[in-house]
């Protein structure tokens, strides 16, 4: 796709998105908005899979921190400040992300994945065990964050319509900011250490600082993620931490295709949509799910994303390779 | 703590801790041997769980029903080895990663399809159904000693499989240099069908031996997953040996964790992992 079709393409899936809420009902419209912080989720550990190669399988326990966040950061009888809680959230997120960054990244490969997964379930515990996050049933949010400016509020959040546009305005934020980022010298060494770390370190890189400040900005961004979760559905449980979390986001950044900030959000898209379908035609919708995903790797190896090109070379009489 | 329940504390630690190396000894050849990471292990404990509860309903009798159940355990391996462990060895970890949460999604619910989402005891055989009186009130159930013994021998069986037979010099040899195996003439594929159905006979051994105690219950295979990740990354991948003495020390820090400090009782084997990252981040009987 040569780069002006691929603009004019997402300037009409911003265009669907803006417009969606006015033919679409309520229901749909939350379950989109649910997808697009899925979606800021998914691109958040993108920056790690696709763009680093650092394969994390922890990353709901940011996405959960920031969660947590706001709803301990909610007063029972008033709304917390946007513009307190939603720095402080996505700052537990990041320095969470930044503690855990300084062990996980000690190692490499196979341990990454087991030991990103420990820590993960380490946080979810933390959730899980203690009183001070309600244990296992998790926290009710009884206000959506107020966005007052002194007397004035541009919008509230408690109207479904505010918060919907507020979640497609992040999301095309962190979009942006993470397609600056990859553009940026800081981006090229994240790709550099994907391809080959030892290299970029023989050219004097400190891949470890590169990848630490990788890893605490993805946590960052999913915290970002996981406190709109938090406020559009107004609960948080330990769930929002636990590894089929991981599992998921890691199946969303895979289904569009690593490396795709785009791609991302089409994944989540999928695998919502996936769910959605399944359960509406079984309690047992796992089961289809897990048979798609073991069909999938067995049958199609480098993921939907390399579906199009297969299907071009296909009709092209397959020439040349994708 | 006084020295009766401190002993009691020391024998359900080391039981706990014999029972995890089962699961992880396993989990940690498939890594060292064939390079997998095998999300889907902690569904085998799991299965092996479900198993004894139906087939104990079933005999009656719960030896009767390791009898039956490791060759079955075994069986399946082989077959899911062959059918689709086999298609991975050349893909990348992100793929086994995907495949074997797949099968994870699969065994959850055909678990749940055929037995249900309720919790299941299972009873204790009638042979070791006894207890040891320690004090006036304190006693010792004897099936946790059993347990302990019998994963102590099949540590030791491992031990002498692995160091001081054919099969075992061939799967040393295998987790050192793949090519190198298969130039000699070794076949491989069948030495890798034989790790993996070990592996998932252990793991539901381990899951079949811990039913009467933890009784059977839906996500039982996850906690025991991440478990057994930790002990795989403190005890170096592919070290059965870093497995054992990992699967101990956790089994110690988790029980007596529980004792000292009930609050932080899950975090306690994290902190472990955690220290042992600093100190070696390649686990502490990694070779090479």
């Amino acid at each position: 796709m040569n780069s002006r079709l691929a603009t004019l393409f997402k300037l009409l899936a911003l265009a669907a998105l803006v417009a969606f809420p006015l033919v679409g009902s309520e229901f749909y419209t939350e379950l989109v908005a649910k997808i697009l912080i899925l979606g800021i989720f998914a691109m958040s550990l993108d920056l790690l899979v696709g763009f680093t190669g650092l394969v994390s399988f922890g990353h709901a326990a940011y996405f959960g921190v920031a969660a947590y966040a706001v709803a301990l950061l909610t007063p029972a009888d008033n709304p917390a400040l946007l513009w307190i809680a939603l720095p402080l959230a996505v700052l537990g997120a990041a320095l969470t992300a930044l503690v855990i960054g300084v062990f996980v990244l000690r190692t490499k490969g196979i341990y990454f994945i087991m030991v990103t997964l420990a820590f993960a379930q380490m946080a979810y515990y933390v959730f899980h065990d203690t009183k001070f996050g309600g244990g296992s049933d998790g926290i009710y949010l009884d206000f959506k964050p107020s966005a007052a400016i002194g007397g004035f509020t541009p919008f509230d959040l408690a109207e479904p319509l505010h918060l919907y546009y507020f979640i497609v305005v992040a999301l095309v934020a962190v979009y942006a900011f993470l397609t600056l980022v990859l553009r940026s010298p800081f981006g090229r060494v994240l790709v550099g250490i994907r391809s080959n770390e030892h290299r970029m370190q023989s050219l004097g890189y400190a891949t470890f600082r590169y990848k630490l400040a990788a890893f605490t900005l993805a946590g960052a961004l999913a915290g970002l993620a996981g406190f709109l979760y938090a406020v559009l559905f107004g609960f948080v449980t330990p769930e929002y931490l636990s590894w089929h979390k991981s599992g998921d986001v890691l199946l969303m950044v895979i289904l569009g295709g690593m490396g795709n900030l785009v791609g991302a959000i089409a994944g989540a898209f999928a695998l919502v949509g996936l769910q959605e379908m399944f359960s509406d035609w079984t309690k047992h919708w796992q089961l289809l799910m897990g048979g798609v995903i073991v069909a999938a790797v067995l049958f199609l190896p480098g993921g939907l994303a390399a579906m199009p090109g297969r299907l071009m070379n296909r009709i092209k009489g397959a020439t040349h390779h994708g | 703590m006084d020295f009766t329940s401190f002993l009691i504390q020391l024998l359900n630690a080391l039981q706990y801790g014999l029972l995890l190396f089962l699961v992880a000894s396993g989990l940690t050849l498939v890594f060292g041997i064939m390079g997998i990471i095998n999300l889907a292990h902690g569904s085998f404990y799991m299965l092996g769980a479900y198993l004894a509860f139906v087939l104990t309903s079933l005999t009656g009798n719960l030896l009767l029903t390791i009898a039956l159940g490791v060759p079955l355990a075994f069986a399946f391996g082989a077959l899911l080895e062959w059918l689709l462990f086999a298609h991975l060895y050349k893909r990348n970890h992100l793929e086994q990663v995907l495949l074997t949460y797949g099968l994870i999604l699969i065994f959850e619910e055909l678990r749940s399809l055929a037995v249900g989402d309720d919790v299941h005891g299972v009873a204790i055989p009638a042979l070791f159904s006894a207890s040891i009186p320690l004090s006036d009130n304190l006693s010792y159930p004897v099936y946790r000693i059993v347990i302990s013994v019998v994963c102590l021998a099949l540590a030791v069986g491992l031990y002498f499989l692995i160091q001081r037979t054919r099969l075992g010099m061939m799967i040393r040899a295998g987790s050192h240099d793949r090519d190198m195996v298969q130039a000699l003439g070794i076949d491989i594929d069948s030495l890798y069908r034989v790790v993996f159905a070990l592996g998932v006979a252990l793991a539901a051994l381990a899951g079949m031996l811990a039913a009467p105690i933890s009784s059977v219950y839906p996500g039982m295979g996850s906690s025991v997953l991440i478990i057994s990740f930790v002990i795989v990354v403190i005890g170096g991948i592919g070290s059965v040996w870093g497995a054992l003495v990992a699967a101990l020390v956790i089994g110690f820090a988790d029980t007596f964790g529980k004792v000292l400090l009930p609050d932080l009782a899950g975090l306690m084997v994290y902190l472990v992992m955690a220290a042992v990252l600093l100190w070696r981040p390649e686990g502490i009987f990694r070779k090479g």
